[in-house]
């Protein structure tokens, strides 16, 4: 029998996490554009920018890439690929361990350096902080899964619980149960991971959104009409309502 | 043949006096912001000298614009578009903020509330960005008036290529220096470097007018445009994380008056006027083997709008009537294309630039007057011309390429014009032979010194509006900012964001976005 905590937890806040971040995107999106922006700070210092950023970013993408071979990629898909269960943990562990570690180490730099330069410190909001120390502990908790857990203290065979738990979500079939004896670790990186999903979009990661990938497919010089709404400003409802009104 | 119309813009350097007005002005309308302390979409630079950014020139270094491959095609020299994308998280080619300069106030308060003592208060400097006492290191035009002085010459990029490919050493001994200003804004090119490196496609050049703008709406700040662009002229918010750079003053524009930069110029040197060309051959000029072919390969793209064929294609292509009327009429057409006058600045570049310039007349004339020649004699102005090869080949590094030889033709109509109407002005019979020997007419000549030096403000700028058929749209621009569009480009942004455009002008960084909460209603 699943305990109410554990249903909330494993069953609802998920969901909650999902409606979060695409809801939040889609307003982002559509009421505050002008916000969206990597508001890099190169400008300011690119010394330490030059090495950590590439590698807290090519880091993430590699453990991003990975989480997404762990949890979607069914355990019977790669058995029947003829790929053993030590070469898989081992392959896990050693390509996890490594990216995790570049990413970390980025984001330990990254954040000294925002510490230390005036300048990029100066360009820091209070929302900024908040996601750093939030991506923080999900990074060092997923770390200390893949170290801890999964590494030093043996072997956690992630495939037949959380897997299955996040395909069932995915697939509206959740079953809270599957995540009963998962280890501490995990659950810590589980739910620090849904909490900074919900911040996403309302923090400036929303970027990692506007990636431009489009870039490779079109023609380099962009030409744009100056449109059709040249010196006139649509009204909003209540002007349209004092013109209807003969104010 | 596909006709687009572009608004450009000719500087006459013989009459820049280095006064700046034009980058002040231009600073309090648009960059008198937080985040764009350090940015001057306008800004002057004393020749032979650094620039700003310091030694933006030096491509090797900073990999703007465009060069050829092996084969022949045209690509970013930044790299392929790929390479762009991989260094996306952190950009080798831009420049830091000292590369300009940090920007700076003083601490004026402590003027006032310093208590009464023996030593006269003073204002230390403060830094614009961090808000903490600095000490100021170079400014943004930190060797004004220094030219070639011993520190600066060997600086300039320019003047380094000289020496180092060339084998010129300019001289920069007390007697045979020379300097001159050079005003720079955005060259609004027909290749833009700048748009074909942004990721986001945010960048574009606009149809009606040539424009290149940003819009704020859709840049993310990756900053690929500020390393490609090799002029450096397009800048970094650091406050909003965007592009930001020089919009030709187009909502001046649209509404038939010239940019505040040259409304304001003392001098009155600059001249805005529509050239038309031909868009289907761009690619094709800008990929020219030879360097020094790209100015001849540009001036071939401009279009004669008196020519039948060419009016028709416009018509066809969807540019006004008023454009073409203004293009018959366009200073800038003159000076580039009839006379022969005006010349791209780094043609190299492959950007084609659309701000051009006509080199400076004035050093040598100085130079000759105080050798104890009359320096307007035509016989010894040309002669000096040839004789102070520096600055010729030194301006053909800037204008040509290296290509000596239409500096010096500019240079010889130049000064064919100034001993020919010196002999009208004295009563003189003037010598026919001066002017046939540099290709023009008496009447062109006439026609050319009422535009260099009477230099009429209706004949300077000739500006069509943006469209009698918006006229009734167009009324509203004079009243309210044509920044304020919905879905409208550049500065004020707006793609269609609901809340409409953010007014860049007042925004700070504690706003809120307007529209991102429903409005309350009041009754």
């Amino acid at each position: 029998m699943t305990s109410p905590l554990d249903l909330l937890l494993w069953a609802v806040l998920p969901y909650v996490t999902i409606a979060v971040l695409v809801g939040g995107t889609l307003w982002r999106f559509r009421y505050d554009r002008f916000g969206l922006s990597t508001r890099s700070s190169q400008l300011h210092e690119s010394r330490l920018l030059r090495t950590a950023s590439p590698l807290f970013h090519f880091g993430l993408l590699f453990v991003a890439a990975g989480h997404v071979f762990g949890l979607l990629v069914p355990k019977s898909l790669t058995s029947f690929l003829g790929v053993s269960e030590e070469m898989y943990h081992l392959g896990a562990l050693v390509m996890g361990a490594l990216a995790g570690c570049a990413t970390v180490a980025g984001l330990a730099i990254l954040m000294w350096r925002r510490w230390r330069t005036p300048a990029v410190r100066g360009a820091t909001t209070r929302n900024d902080r908040l996601t750093y120390v939030l991506l923080g502990v999900v990074l060092l908790a997923g770390m200390s899964t893949t170290v801890l857990t999964n590494g030093v203290m043996g072997e956690y065979d992630y495939r037949e619980t959380i897997s299955p738990w996040f395909r069932g979500i995915l697939l509206l079939q959740p079953d809270p149960a599957l995540m009963e004896s998962v280890p501490l670790t995990y659950k810590a990186h589980i739910l620090g991971a849904m909490a900074l999903f919900c911040l996403w979009p309302f923090s400036r990661l929303v970027h990692a959104f506007t990636a431009p990938v489009q870039y490779l497919l079109r023609p380099y010089v962009v030409y744009r009409s100056r449109g059709e709404g040249l010196g006139t400003r649509e009204l909003g409802a209540r002007e349209r309502r004092r013109e209807r009104q003969g104010l | 043949m596909r006709v687009m119309a572009q608004l450009a813009m000719v500087m006459n350097l013989d009459k820049c006096i280095g006064c700046h007005t034009c980058s002040v002005t231009c600073k309090q309308t648009w960059t008198n912001r937080e985040g764009v302390e350090y940015v001057w979409f306008n800004n002057v630079e004393t020749r032979p000298g650094q620039g700003y950014p310091r030694q933006y020139e030096d491509q090797r270094r900073w990999r703007g614009g465009w060069e050829l491959s092996r084969r022949g095609r045209l690509r970013l020299r930044g790299g392929s578009r790929l390479r762009r994308l991989g260094s996306l998280f952190a950009n080798p080619e831009l420049p830091a903020l000292t590369d300009y300069y940090e920007p700076w106030t003083y601490d004026y308060r402590t003027l006032t509330t310093a208590p009464l003592g023996d030593d006269s208060p003073v204002a230390r400097p403060v830094s614009a960005v961090t808000g903490a006492p600095t000490t100021i290191h170079s400014g943004p035009n930190w060797d004004d008036s220094l030219g070639g002085g011993p520190e600066n010459g060997a600086l300039d990029p320019v003047v380094a290529k000289l020496r180092d490919e060339l084998g010129h050493q300019v001289r920069f001994e007390f007697e045979q220096t020379f300097m001159f200003y050079l005003p720079r804004i955005c060259e609004h090119c027909l290749n833009p470097s700048c748009v074909a490196s942004c990721p986001s496609g945010a960048m574009y050049k606009r149809v009606e007018d040539g424009i290149v703008l940003v819009d704020q709406d859709r840049c993310r700040g990756w900053r690929m445009c500020v390393s490609g662009c090799p002029y450096k002229k397009v800048y970094f918010n650091h406050r909003t994380g965007k592009a930001e750079k020089c919009t030709f003053c187009y909502p001046r524009m649209e509404v038939g008056q010239p940019t505040v930069c040259a409304e304001t110029c003392v001098g009155r040197l600059r001249y805005i006027g529509v050239l038309l060309y031909d868009v289907d051959r761009v690619t094709e000029a800008a990929s020219v083997q030879d360097e020094k072919g790209l100015y001849p390969a540009q001036l071939d793209l401009f279009l004669d709008p008196e020519d039948p064929e060419v009016v028709a294609a416009a018509e066809r292509s969807g540019v006004p009537h008023e454009w073409i009327q203004a293009a018959r009429r366009s200073p800038v057409r003159d000076l580039i294309c009839t006379y022969r006058l005006a010349l791209p600045l780094h043609p190299e570049y492959r950007t084609m630039p659309m701000v051009w310039y006509i080199p400076p007349l004035s050093p040598v004339v100085d130079a000759l007057a105080k050798t104890g020649f009359d320096g307007e004699d035509a016989g010894n102005l040309f002669g000096a011309i040839e004789a102070l090869r520096i600055p010729v080949e030194y301006l053909a590094e800037l204008f040509t390429a290296g290509d000596p030889e239409p500096v010096r033709a500019s240079m010889r109509r130049l000064a064919a014009m100034r001993s020919f109407m010196r002999s009208v002005n004295l009563g003189e019979v003037p010598d026919q032979n001066l002017l046939s020997g540099v290709g023009l007419t008496e009447d062109q000549v006439r026609a050319m010194y009422r535009l260099l030096a009477v230099a009429k403000y209706d004949e300077r700028y000739v500006i069509p509006t943006a469209g009698v058929g918006q006229a009734h749209e167009l009324e509203a621009v004079a009243t309210k900012c044509s920044l304020d569009t919905e879905g409208g480009p550049g500065m004020g942004g707006g793609g269609g964001s609901r809340g409409g455009p953010v007014e860049l002008v007042v925004w700070n960084a504690q706003s809120r976005p307007e529209g991102l909460f429903p409005r309350r209603e009041r009754s």
